[in-house]
């Protein structure tokens, strides 16, 4: 079976694939996009967070023998944790700063924290197994899919509509609604919005972390594999425009998709196609697809 | 005089600003504010444009820059508290531009602020909407589709869901049509009856004046008058050149 011109199982399974990239795009751009609206700091360090996650999960397994599960939930807390020391200890102070102030900092923390971990690890990927339950693969007759790449789509995808649910349709998520238009009148009703944002900071780390985690198995794991995705990250919230959380999740999958169709039909504009439609966006809508105008 | 505390809350005036001096940056705004608000009074801040009365409300709230002298709600110092603890001594603040929240739906916004820690009874959702009839209509729209009229009882709907039982009101009445305002001066006097401490700032002196038990009058930062509704009248030809109206 082929379909145009190229057969259907190479196609399948770079549709996959391509959802699979999809979905770390999305987390990340999500986290990112919360973390921009509340914070206004552009999150430099999302890669790096993203990083650690997997970093951390190859530690976990290495040295201490702590398995994917657990590392799936210890991971991100940990960084989680460390999201919320950063942002006490320095984000905090650039919030009122120009953009530019709070880009350098977490390109600082990025560079510390990726330094660190090439001093101890190199730069060689980590090897990490496919945990055992995912190890198989699902006929669907015609072709088979390999299951951790199913579940990565699924719980990268689960974790983004939660994300979503919380922040639009929850009481906490109205609060950072209304927090990232108007601050002060949220503090002028008694909502301790300082807290509400470190902890936003954190939460929105923990998700880059727990993407990371899903990603061990899948890409090397190294501390600059967070470098080569945050660039593509950063496209895909410009494609799809800071104003809209779904549209954060749709973009990502959907850029995914087009990045694995493009090495099927034309590989060497794989890895330029999201930064060709970024240009054709920024052309187009400057906000973005989903952005709103300001 | 021994600190007054929960337990005498009755006895110490609902609002008691002294000596209030406050910044925006580099400008010094307020000067040597002072100024008294029983409770069950409605008081109303009149002055020109830029005399100094909404930084007087958003001093109360901490929304200025530095403050120094002395806030006490109910008789409790509040000058030195961080912003989203002011609220929880039972303060409602609607401001001018009215800050519905474009993000969110009628409903969302009216149930956005929290229910205050130290409170009076809150009115419920119910008794809301029985008060603002449109907002009920109204409550799945986007924030910013509601009308002027709208948004304006929406803000001040959404602070009598707290409990909070001082109200600063700032420019209520202002942009909206006469019938709305009708509305809302039918809305202070129910408050009124119903107990709460009410400041408003209005630069509908028409609308403010059958209201308020008492006038303050502000110039430069500075309050230059205070009288009561009675002494109205004959403060008459003194406002005319204060506020040329």
């Amino acid at each position: 079976m082929t379909l145009f011109g190229v057969s259907a199982p190479a196609l399948l399974s770079q549709l996959l694939l391509g959802l699979v990239n999809g979905s770390f795009y999305a987390i990340l751009s999500l986290g990112l996009a919360v973390i921009f609206g509340l914070l206004n700091v552009v999150n430099f360090a999302h890669g790096a967070m993203f990083m650690l996650g997997a970093v951390l999960a190859f530690v976990g397994l290495d040295a201490l023998g702590i398995g994917y599960w657990a590392m799936l939930v210890i991971a991100p807390l940990v960084v989680g944790v460390l999201g919320v020391a950063l942002e006490r200890a320095m984000l905090r102070f650039v919030y009122h700063l120009d953009h530019l102030y709070g880009m350098l900092l977490t390109l600082g923390i990025t560079m510390v924290i990726e330094g660190l971990l090439r001093a101890r690890y190199g730069v060689s990927g980590l090897p990490y197994p496919t945990p055992e339950a995912l190890t198989g693969v699902l006929p669907l007759g015609f072709m088979v899919l390999p299951q951790y790449r199913v579940w990565v789509v699924v719980a990268s995808l689960t974790a983004c509509v939660a994300t979503w649910y919380l922040i639009d349709r929850t009481r906490l998520g109205a609060y950072l609604r209304a927090g990232t238009e108007n601050p002060r009148m949220v503090m002028a009703f008694g909502v301790n919005f300082p807290l509400m944002v470190t902890l936003t900071y954190g939460g929105g780390v923990a998700l880059a972390a727990f993407a990371g985690v899903l990603a061990a198995p899948v890409m090397q794991v190294s501390p600059l594999m967070g470098q080569n995705l945050i660039i593509v990250v950063f496209a895909v919230v410009v494609i799809g425009g800071m104003g809209s959380i779904l549209g954060s999740i749709v973009t990502g999958l959907a850029l995914g998709v087009i990045e694995g169709m493009a090495k099927v039909f034309y590989p060497e504009l794989s890895s330029t196609v999201v930064f060709v439609i970024m240009a054709i966006v920024l052309l187009m809508r400057p906000a973005g697809l989903f952005g709103k105008k300001k | 005089m021994p600190k007054p505390g929960p337990s005498m809350p009755t006895e110490a005036p609902a609002l008691q600003i002294s000596k209030l001096q406050a910044w925006y940056g580099e400008s010094h705004i307020l000067h040597d504010v002072d100024l008294t608000v029983r409770r069950g009074e409605v008081v109303t801040l009149l002055g020109r444009n830029g005399a100094g009365r909404t930084t007087t409300l958003r001093a109360i709230m901490g929304l200025t820059g530095r403050r120094l002298g002395s806030i006490r709600i109910g008789g409790h110092e509040v000058v030195h508290l961080p912003v989203h603890k002011v609220a929880h001594h039972g303060v409602g603040y609607c401001p001018e531009e009215r800050a519905i929240f474009a993000s969110l739906s009628c409903e969302e916004n009216l149930l956005l602020p929290p229910v205050l820690k130290t409170s009076g009874p809150a009115m419920s959702v119910q008794e809301i909407f029985d008060l603002f009839p449109n907002l009920a209509e109204r409550r799945h729209s986007q924030g910013t589709r509601l009308s002027g009229g709208e948004q304006q009882m929406l803000a001040v709907a959404r602070i009598l869901r707290t409990g909070a039982n001082l109200l600063l009101l700032d420019e209520i009445s202002e942009g909206l049509a006469p019938v709305i305002v009708q509305a809302l001066a039918r809305m202070i006097l129910m408050l009124k009856k119903k107990g709460y401490t009410i400041v408003m700032v209005e630069q509908n002196f028409r609308f403010a004046a059958p209201l308020a038990d008492r006038f303050y009058v502000m110039e430069h930062g500075s309050i230059i008058e205070h009288f009561d509704a009675n002494e109205l009248q004959a403060k008459m030809p003194v406002l005319g050149s204060l506020l040329g109206i």
